[in-house]
């Protein structure tokens, strides 16, 4: 009985676990970002909510629009 | 210009997920685009302002190579190869390797000197066996 109240704990940890992970990569996803690619290789990602990348996500959202009108 | 204009077109053939691509220059000359002449000097315009404001984040003479903006409904990429530039619009989450993989391609199509064709080589004729008896 012990051990199977065990086995029931752990897989609900387990499972809440792994829906937490797989909710928080897809909100991650889902996020607007800019990343910019320098010919040096280096990068730099923008997350929205700064204000440098609020500039180049409006420019982007404009060029969208336009593609799609 | 066909060229550019075929590479393009292969472009939206091989991949699903770009909508619409166009091709233009430093100045914002459209050299090619698989929407209609109107639309394609906005996108061009559009991508230069983005372009130049993303140029901003640059430091120590980097030059920006390539970029991608990933909104709600849909991404932006713009890359660029020396004074050819390319920018291209897809649905949602896109796979961004695989999108800069074939705009990298395509602007790389572009700058290619077209091929002279190759008359198809001739194929030998097949010999004769010689009979067992001459």
């Amino acid at each position: 009985m012990r051990g199977r109240n065990f086995l029931t704990g752990f897989l609900l940890a387990a499972g809440s676990a792994a829906g937490t992970v797989l909710y928080r990569r897809r909100a991650a996803r889902r996020r607007e970002r800019v990343q910019l690619y320098f010919g040096d290789g280096s990068m730099v990602s923008l997350t929205e909510g700064s204000p440098e990348a609020e500039r180049l996500l409006a420019h982007a959202r404009k060029l969208l629009a336009a593609a799609r009108s | 210009m066909a060229q550019t204009a075929q590479a393009l077109a292969d472009l939206t053939e091989i991949s699903s997920q770009i909508e619409s691509a166009v091709a233009f220059d430093r100045e914002g000359t459209v050299v090619a685009s698989t929407v209609d002449d109107e639309r394609a000097g906005r996108l061009a315009t559009t991508a230069l302002e983005l372009l130049n404001a993303a140029e901003e984040h640059g430091t120590d003479g980097k030059e920006l190579a390539q970029l991608d903006v990933a909104l709600q409904d849909g991404s932006v990429f713009v890359v660029r190869d020396s004074d050819r530039l390319i920018v291209a619009t897809t649905t949602p989450e896109p796979t961004a390797g695989l999108v800069f993989y074939d705009l990298k391609s395509a602007l790389r199509g572009m700058g290619e000197p077209e091929k002279p064709k190759r008359a198809a080589p001739k194929r030998a004729t097949p010999r004769k066996k010689k009979d067992a008896g001459s």
